[in-house]
């Protein structure tokens, strides 16, 4: 059965070479190690506590969570575009928003994906200082996100209760923001975890997951950003 | 299984005794150090320790702190019951208003509300939720597992709906219920013709009802793809797990459309934004695509677990499996996909373009065919079956004449001609009635019936449910049909009165009789309900000798659902497996909270998955998001200031402590 | 109180005609489909062998595949969706037909939508032919009518059974139906929309003339407001005027011009009071005008404290007015 179970507490760290192999095993099957078959039962001992990626129930916490938030983003984008369509002139009574902070945003969000693929690796090579590392870059990266995301609200030109055309884009903007503060907060949390031992490796998975919502608020940056700055130049 | 009725009372004994004195037999028989795994039979010093390991503390405390899916989802049941009481409460009143031409027991002010509090209340805090409800109490046991994948998010969603089901009545007290209607039409439900907070309290609903019920719907999906049991491929999944899987599914793409909804119908009330303004660029019609966006979907939320409940009800009684079972699976995703293709009928009398609501006549009748399929493989399955006529099976067959009936209405209105003419009348009262109570609320009953043995161990009195049922059936149509005849006979909906000289003072009151017997039948179920809890006959493991894994586990289960995970080997896993296959998993730990992680397809092991444990902070964070709403509604800057307490919550509820890291430690093996 | 017509089954004009057809065909198809699949599962209860215990159950059919039974179950479903796209077509054949009503020569009507009554306004190429009244329309026989529906508020719906479907009134979009009546008749028209506390009383009489009494009718409509004859009748206008009458409702011809409320120029031709809520007899008005919210709680029309014979002067008054 399984020895050297009880009592033992593994480090955590791995070096370089033996985190690939692991990670070049991991994909190679579905069930990195099978269950084992005694007379009528199948033994799962040995199969290992968490996992990455498709095997972590996060992943698909995450997932489902990214397409309620997705779903949103997109009604809202329909919204907007309703309302123009029975608008004879938009943006109504208004300029078009500034390009110069949307675009430094998304310029910012583009490159934010380096530090966050770099945190998502460290996290699945169980790479702890790198892991610290990159999570800190990640989150310094966000927060001038933020930052700049005021700056893009005051660059608007136009009040939430001017018109139609004023509520849905700071709404649509808001709610990209409310994506932004709340995975913030996530990143910052896990950060305080990851920075205080003891560390199980679940923790690595958590903070895989939350670099890959990172995509997600990456990615729906991107159609909010043309409709928001775009859209009333077409 | 050796010495397992010595145990099985054993067990029960021990779930009985104090916490303290279980740690002292549980210690007394497992060795210091020892590691105690599951695998062995319910005898076994393993299920000893499973029982301590998964028992909730007692009192208010373990009340309030667990993530038992079984107590769960009880509680979304029970009280979605309550309210469900409650709101037919309200419609004997309107009844009773209507009876007689020019009545006075109600004037229109209180109408409005009962209308709308009915409505809404039947709709979101009843019938979605009870549905969910048994999802999350019987898919973990459907599926082989302990518990959900996400159990303190399930835990924090009751409590969130429980707070938005009391403050939409609580505002009901004091005369600030919603009045606009369940669907609350903007501009009447708008900060211009919206007076007071009324619809301030019906947004708020919509809020915390649909967070809720993605979060179980989020919990509920991953389940089902990712922890079933070895052996439970998705070609052998059981159908009420397929139908909640579809549900689930669907609820993660409509339900933000509502809370989208109501969300800019709140900012237009509190920040005065102009969404739904027409004077300052804003459209009326967004709302209704919006929020008819979620809501055709949403009656599928409500039918499509029914027919699950069918899928399984059926074979039981008709001892055989399911003809016809990939037809049925298929037709349920086709349902789910094309049920989001139909929201325009809705709005079939608005100014939208005339061939664009042609499509959705077509699609409208198409969506019938899926739900023919299932219907005439069930009607081959009874018809090649051997009948064990049961009150299950008696609520099920009701279906065919309902839901049926509710079904050919359904195509009427779903033709646009036909549909400016009944639309908005009783007509569609009649409809929508008929499909919702043929499809969901009679298989709902069938599914107490069928499953309290489950829940309680103990049976429902048969000549008491019987008795329910005809009363039920009979009141049923008494009440609905002549409505039917009111709509072509040109009567609208929601008026608290109307004229001598209209002539619907009859069939009214024939209806208002009808609802009177519904009623006496409701009554009747709680006199059987409270009844056999406390006296019915002891059900044993499996009374009905079905075939889904629930019935493989004690009634009611133990907190730890099996005493080993099952592997299963063919599509009816209790009726018959496939020669040389394991029966079961061993190798978990019993001494913490252990599940297994399958793959999607095949379901093979995967991953050991270690359940979160109990704890209070669900319970606290779903309390400091129903103030920030609230704080939110009365100003502004509420909605900032009233993100910090749940910020805090949310942190605590995450934060793993260091005994939990311990454990993990011990167990952990890395991938 | 008059009833008028108003069942969906017995059309009395062109549109409702239309939509009856499709009723004749939706009906018994699908009466007889869901007569067919109850027959089916009574059969299949009545074939089936019953058993009064638990038995073991019957598990061949998870590895031999069931045929004939599928060749049934494909029939029938290949025999509803037939059905179904018979339905379709009729559908949208008379989809078309609704569509396609002779516009030649039609009346144009403006029609408002308020919380919780009717403005109809007749509209005329000749500005001085146009004229507004409230709550009750007259229509020619065998003359196409043109509606254009506004919502001034909150969303209501526009529907006579008799004569056609129904349409909304939205605020911010403006559509039109069309209708001919071709039967005489009195037809009665109600909100179709929920539209707040007196949603219930928010009637509109479509009276169906022939031609001859139509022009007769609307020739009365579009003169002024016949003069006082009597002493109290003078009272009764000046009174009308004097008080708060005139801040919401119009008598063309008088300096009363308020927009507000229905249009009182010919109010006693009518032939209810409050959109339906009272018929227009002398005794019912009186007590209308004392106390509308006793009537219809929650209109816009406040309570009026008149002492008797001032309230006796100015329903005089406005029972002159036809």
């Amino acid at each position: 059965m399984s020895n050297g179970r009880a009592g033992a507490v593994h480090a955590i760290e791995a070096s370089p070479n033996a985190a690939k192999a692991m990670r070049r095993k991991r994909e190679a099957t579905p069930a990195s190690v099978p269950a084992i078959r005694r007379g009528d039962a199948l033994d799962v001992a040995d199969l290992p506590s968490y996992g990455f990626g498709t095997r972590s129930l996060m992943w698909w916490g995450t997932l489902g969570m990214s397409a309620i938030e997705g779903m949103g983003f997109a009604l809202m984008i329909i919204v907007y575009f309703d309302l123009k369509s029975v608008s004879a002139i938009w943006p109504n009574e208004a300029p078009p928003p500034d390009l110069l902070w949307g675009s430094v945003n998304m310029a910012l969000a583009c490159l934010s994906v380096i530090p966050n693929l770099l945190a998502n690796k460290a996290a699945d090579d169980q790479d702890l200082r790198k892991v610290r590392l990159w999570l800190v870059v990640v989150i310094v990266a966000s927060l001038a996100l933020l930052g700049v995301r005021w700056l893009e609200f005051h660059s608007l030109h136009v009040r939430w209760d001017a018109s139609a055309y004023g509520s849905a884009v700071w709404t649509l903007l808001g709610l990209h923001t409310f994506n932004l503060v709340t995975n913030i907060a996530d990143f910052i949390v896990i950060a305080a975890v990851v920075f205080t031992a003891p560390l199980d490796g679940k923790r690595f998975v958590d903070v895989s997951e939350n670099a890959g919502y990172w995509w997600f608020i990456v990615l729906s940056w991107i159609p909010v950003y043309a409709v928001v700055y775009w859209g009333p130049r077409f | 299984m050796n010495s397992s009725t010595g145990s099985l009372r054993g067990i029960f004994r021990f779930s009985r005794r104090p916490q303290h004195a279980l740690r002292e037999q549980a210690d007394a028989v497992v060795g210091r150090g020892e590691e105690v795994l599951d695998g062995a039979g319910f005898g076994s010093k393993a299920a000893l320790a499973l029982e301590r390991t998964w028992q909730d503390k007692r009192g208010v405390v373990g009340w309030l702190e667990t993530n038992d899916h079984k107590r769960i989802g009880k509680r979304f049941v029970v009280t979605a019951f309550l309210f469900f009481c409650a709101a037919g409460i309200l419609s004997a009143i309107m009844r009773t208003q209507l009876a007689f031409p020019d009545n006075d027991v109600v004037g229109p002010d209180l109408y409005d509300q009962l209308f709308t509090m009915h409505g809404t209340t039947m709709m979101f805090v009843f019938a979605v939720p009870i549905m969910q409800g048994m999802g999350v109490y019987l898919v973990p046991l459907m599926v082989g597992t302990r518990n959900t994948a996400f159990p303190r998010m399930t835990a924090c969603a009751y409590w969130l709906y429980l707070l938005g089901g009391l403050t939409l009545w609580i505002g009901f007290a004091i005369n600030t219920g919603a009045d606009a209607g369940w669907f609350a039409y903007v501009p009447l439900a708008g900060p211009d013709y919206g007076i007071g907070k009324r619809a301030d309290v019906w947004n708020n609903l919509i809020n915390l009802t649909e967070a809720m019920g993605l979060m179980v719907a989020v919990d509920l999906a991953t389940v089902i793809l990712k922890m079933r049991a070895p052996g439970m491929s998705l070609r052998r999944m059981p159908i009420f797990a397929w139908s909640i899987l579809v549900t689930s599914v669907m609820i993660i793409f409509a339900m933000p459309s509502v809370m989208l909804a109501a969300n800019l119908a709140q900012f237009d009330r509190t920040f005065g934004t102009h969404f739904f303004n027409p004077a300052e660029g804003g459209d009326v019609l967004v709302w209704q695509h919006l929020f008819w966006f979620f809501g055709h979907p949403e009656v599928y939320f409500i039918f499509i677990p029914g027919l699950g409940f069918i899928s399984t009800i059926i074979p039981t009684f008709a001892r055989r499996p399911l003809f016809g079972h990939t037809a049925i699976v298929l037709s349920m995703i086709a349902t789910g996909f094309l049920a989001f293709g139909l929201w325009v009928h809705h709005m079939f009398a608005t100014n939208l373009p005339e061939v664009g609501k042609s499509f959705f006549t077509a699609m409208s009748f198409m969506i019938a065919i899926p739900t023919a399929v299932q219907i005439f493989c069930w009607i081959a399955t009874l018809w090649t079956g051997r009948l064990h006529l049961r009150v299950p099976l008696l609520f099920v067959l009701a279906f065919f004449v309902i839901f049926v009936l509710g079904g050919a209405t359904g195509i009427m209105v779903g033709s646009v001609p036909f549909d400016l003419q009944v639309h908005d009348t009783y007509f569609v009262v009649a409809h929508l009635h008929y499909v919702l109570f043929g499809g969901a609320v009679f298989p709902l009953f069938a599914a107490f019936y069928y499953w309290f043995p489950k829940f309680t161990g103990r049976m429902l009195d048969e000549r008491l449910g019987r008795w329910q049922f005809w009363l039920f059936f009979i009141g049923f149509n008494v009440t609905f049909f002549p409505m039917h005849l009111l709509g072509l006979d040109g009567m609208p909906r929601r008026i608290y009165t109307y004229g001598a000289e209209t002539g619907w003072g009859t069939l009214n009151l024939i209806a208002t009789i009808g609802a009177a017997i519904i009623a006496a039948s409701v009554v009747i179920f709680i006199v059987n309900f409270a009844r056999s809890l406390v006296k019915g006959a002891l059900a044993g493991d499996n009374p009905w000798g079905a075939a889904t894994l629930e019935w493989g586990t004690h009634s009611p289960p133990p907190a730890f659902n099996f005493v080993a995970v099952p592997v299963v080997a063919s599509r009816e896993p209790l009726w018959a497996r496939e020669a040389d296959e394991p029966t079961h998993v061993s190798g978990l730990s019993a001494q913490t909270r252990e599940g297994l992680v399958t793959t999607v397809l095949d379901a093979l092991p995967d991953v050991r998955y270690s359940y979160p444990s109990p704890t209070i902070w669900p319970a606290v964070a779903a309390v400091t998001v129903v103030v920030w709403l609230f704080w939110s509604n009365i100003t502004p800057s509420g909605m900032w200031y009233g993100l910090i307490p749940p910020a805090i919550a949310f942190t605590l509820w995450y934060w793993p402590s260091r005994k939990e890291t311990a454990e993990e430690l011990l167990l952990q093996r890395r991938p | 109180m008059i009833g008028g017509m108003h069942d969906v089954q017995v059309p009395a004009g062109a549109q409702a005609h239309a939509i009856a057809g499709v009723w004749h065909w939706l009906l018994p198809i699908c009466t007889f489909v869901f007569v067919a699949i109850v027959v089916a599962m009574l059969v299949a209860l009545w074939r089936a062998p019953w058993l009064r215990e638990t038995a073991a159950p019957d598990v061949s059919s998870l590895w031999a595949p069931e045929p004939k039974i599928a060749r049934t179950v494909w029939a029938a479903v290949i025999a509803s969706t037939l059905l179904l796209l018979v339905l379709l077509a009729v559908s949208v054949f008379t989809d078309r037909a609704l569509a396609r009503l002779p516009l030649a020569n039609a009346l144009h009507v403006q029609l408002t939508g308020y919380q919780w009554w009717w403005e109809a306004r007749y509209d005329d190429p000749d500005p001085s032919r146009i004229f507004t009244t409230a709550n009750e329309l007259h229509v020619p026989v065998g003359r196409p009518v043109i509606v254009t529906l506004v919502g001034a508020d909150v969303i209501h719906s526009f529907w006579v059974p008799s004569l056609h479907g129904k349409k909304d009134l939205i605020p911010g979009r403006t559509q039109t139906i069309s209708f001919r009546a071709d039967r005489p008749g009195v037809y009665r028209g109600t909100c179709a929309e929920y539209c707040g506390y007196q949603h219930a009383h928010m009637v509109l009489y479509v009276v169906a003339d022939a031609p001859d009494d139509y022009a007769q009718w609307a020739q009365r409509q579009r003169a002024p407001a016949r003069p006082p004859a009597t002493a109290e009748e003078r009272r009764g206008r000046d009174l009308f005027l004097r008080r708060s009458c005139a801040m919401c409702h119009a008598i063309d011809g008088t300096p009363a011009q308020g927009q507000h409320a229905p249009n009182l120029t010919h109010v006693a031709g009518r032939m209810t009071i409050g959109a339906g809520t009272l018929e227009n007899t002398a005794a019912r008005r009186a007590a209308w005008i004392l106390d509308p919210q006793q009537f219809k709680p929650g209109a816009n029309m406040p309570p009026e404290n008149l002492p008797p014979d001032e309230l006796a002067a100015i329903n005089a008054y406005l029972g002159s007015l036809q």
